[in-house]
């Protein structure tokens, strides 16, 4: 029998494929399950055997946007034809729309705070990993391990003090104190994994634009960022999904005005009995905008987790 | 183009001193060469005249002005790194006009550059191709063609031709040479490889632990080496070095090597003590009455010429000899030298001693 080294076997691969096949499905199936959770309505979504085949229904979404009041028949008669089909639903379960729910303002609060605090972390790491790498920055190391060392305890160990701190200073439910806040627990990880992306990448490209005229921060901005973008890219990601998904934070300094998705969500269940297709509607819209990012980066994130990101 | 002076010239990187304290003279449209094995601060020397690092002390002129303590930006000299630093995410052309674009230089003007760098480097056809699938000569070409697109003072080079082939060195090497020659620029060139230097350079500076070893042509510093360490690292094989304890008499063109009078150029300082006898090996001649007797112990065929180790009291000597002639292992031979290339160094400090063959070189040196 000949069989090469780096070449694995077809059983290698068979038996490779069998067990990314496997996780595959434990890992999705639970978000498959919440998918099309949010198509059921809410008997469905509570029969028992589960139903795996049955009509779909936007139900789950109309609950999650609206607000709705229950009638009298006599009312419901009385109503003009429904408008669209959310109100023909609504009215099916002998309700009318009253307004609005809060989810979408809650969604843009998920928006501004992550996207804000991934710009933020982003933006000062660099600018801090390029400094450390390429400076002789007294105390280098110190600082960096100091830097490193606030993620050393679970942040919500510090919850009380951030929270009396906040009140004091009026950050309590601001989109401002929520971005303050993630910046300042995912920038130690930006610091550092982006340090050793621009480690890597070889001094003389800057230097040859410093000699082609150049100024240091010209030398920064057109010739190391780009290099870094891969770097850039994946440490976005960890940032975004860290202030995207935070929920302790979220549910102990918003309430209203800065309140996220993550703290939302589980309010819908008490609005109206146990309306879990709203649940999985809204878990399902949740998903999407890291979901959409990540495939917008993926290319970089797949470099950036094999180059550099473990070196150092 | 522009003269370069430097005058004691020194670099601390904390505790340790990188160069101590240089000073050389690059001569307008010099081809110049900093030689010396690694670490021994020739790239620190370079990066310093380019204003990559700043020297803790000393002054550098080009063309008469100090720039020291100028950034690299300002000193309008272009540099030639040993992996080319070409920008990764530009293509070719964009490489080439990159440094034109920093200085504002209208595009009618820019296109005119471009196609004369082009014209001289022969690189029409891979202008538009991004430069990560380019081959090592073409790399080497576009970072020439970078250094040269904007008619710098002075060009510097850190061992351009060390990331290449060997067989496609030389041709590099021979392109440089003949650009250097077109173009009139003064560069300075920097490697450690003693075979590039005297092939390229019109001078050359020897450097070793951060100290300037000796400073000229390549013929003097091979005929007339200021030091044991210089006489060492140039040539191919190395000077031979037969240490002697002795007694050299100012004045005196004769010396006594345990017992045997062995003639050497007229010395103008006295020595005595442990002193080193230096011949290269194409001044060691195969005689029956030489002064120093033999045994071979090998040969090396090199073309035509040979090279025959000897063992000698002194240890193994070699000889420089025409192919034809045979020689057996386990002959006994004697050698004889050709007094007036001899150098006698002093073991101790490694310095040359004055002579008639190099009082010239080691009165400034």
């Amino acid at each position: 029998m000949s069989y090469s080294i780096t070449e694995p076997s077809s059983r290698q691969k068979t038996v490779a494929g069998f067990l990314v096949i496997t996780y595959s499905l434990v890992t999705l199936i639970p978000l498959l399950w919440v998918f099309i959770t949010g198509f059921k309505t809410p008997p469905d979504s509570i029969s028992y055997p589960p139903k795996v085949f049955f009509t779909p229904s936007l139900e789950g979404y109309v609950n999650l946007f609206t607000t709705r009041t229950r009638v009298t028949p006599e009312q419901l008669e009385a109503l003009p034809p429904p408008a669209n089909f959310a109100e023909e639903i609504v009215r099916n379960r002998k309700m009318v729309i009253a307004g609005p729910s809060k989810f979408g303002e809650r969604f843009m609060n998920s928006v501004i705070i992550g996207f804000g605090s991934t710009f933020l972390s982003i933006f000062l790491g660099t600018l801090a990993a390029y400094g450390f790498s390429r400076f002789k920055v007294p105390l280098k190391d110190d600082l960096l391990f100091f830097i490193l060392s606030t993620r050393m305890m679970p942040p919500i160990a510090v919850a009380i003090p951030i929270f009396l701190m906040y009140r004091k200073l009026g950050l309590s439910d601001t989109h401002l104190g929520m971005i303050l806040l993630y910046t300042a627990v995912n920038i130690s990880l930006a610091v550092w994994l982006l340090k050793g992306f621009i480690d890597e990448i070889p001094r003389e490209y800057e230097e040859a634009a410093l000699i082609d005229g150049y100024t240091r921060f010209q030398a920064f901005y057109k010739v190391v960022l780009p290099q870094a973008a891969t770097g850039i890219a994946s440490t976005a990601i960890f940032c975004l999904i860290f202030a995207w998904n935070e929920y302790a934070f979220a549910v102990l300094l918003t309430s209203g005005n800065a309140q996220t998705a993550p703290p939302f969500i589980p309010t819908i269940i008490g609005v109206g009995g146990l309306d879990w297709p709203a649940v999985a509607a809204g878990a399902t819209l949740f998903l999407l905008p890291v979901l959409i990012f990540t495939i917008f980066l993926r290319k970089h994130l797949l470099r950036g987790i094999t180059f550099g990101a473990v070196r150092k | 183009m522009a003269e370069i002076v430097i005058k004691n010239l020194k670099k601390q990187f904390g505790d340790f001193t990188a160069v101590h304290s240089s000073t050389f003279t690059v001569e307008d449209g010099e081809f110049f060469m900093l030689l010396g094995p690694s670490g021994c601060g020739k790239t620190t020397t370079l990066r310093m005249i380019a204003g990559l690092e700043l020297p803790t002390e000393g002054e550098i002129y080009i063309g008469g002005e100090e720039v020291s303590q100028q950034p690299a930006s300002a000193r309008d000299i272009a540099f030639v790194f040993q992996m080319f630093a070409l920008y990764p995410h530009m293509n070719v052309k964009r490489n080439l006009t990159y440094p034109l674009v920093s200085q504002g230089m209208p595009r009618r003007e820019i296109k005119a550059k471009l196609a004369e760098v082009v014209e001289i480097l022969g690189i029409e056809d891979i202008l538009k191709k991004p430069v990560s699938g380019l081959s090592g000569g073409d790399r080497q070409r576009v970072a020439l063609g970078r250094a040269i697109v904007r008619n710098p003072k002075a060009f510097m080079m850190d061992e351009p031709l060390g990331a290449l082939d060997a067989e496609f060195r030389e041709r590099m090497a021979e392109e440089l040479r003949a650009l250097h020659d077109r173009m009139n620029a003064t560069t300075v060139y920097v490697t450690h490889d003693q075979l590039e230097a005297m092939q390229m350079g019109d001078k050359i500076v020897v450097m070793n632990h951060g100290v300037v070893e000796q400073f000229g042509t390549p013929q003097t510093i091979y005929d007339k080496p200021a030091t044991l360490f210089v006489a060492n690292f140039i040539g191919s094989p190395a000077m031979n070095f037969l240490p002697f304890n002795g007694t050299v008499e100012s004045g005196s063109s004769e010396i006594l090597m345990n017992g045997v009078s062995v003639a050497v150029p007229q010395h103008l300082e006295s020595a005595q003590g442990d002193l080193v006898f230096g011949v290269r090996p194409e001044h060691v001649s195969i005689a029956d009455d030489g002064v120093v007797k033999g045994e071979v112990i090998a040969t090396e065929y090199l073309g035509t010429t040979q090279i025959v180790s000897v063992k000698t009291e002194y240890g193994i000597t070699r000889s420089r000899q025409d192919s034809a002639t045979q020689f057996t292992i386990g002959d006994n031979i004697g050698l004889q030298f050709a007094s007036s290339t001899v150098t006698l160094f002093d073991k101790g400090s490694g310095r040359a001693l004055r002579s008639a063959l190099n009082q010239e070189v080691l009165s400034h040196g």
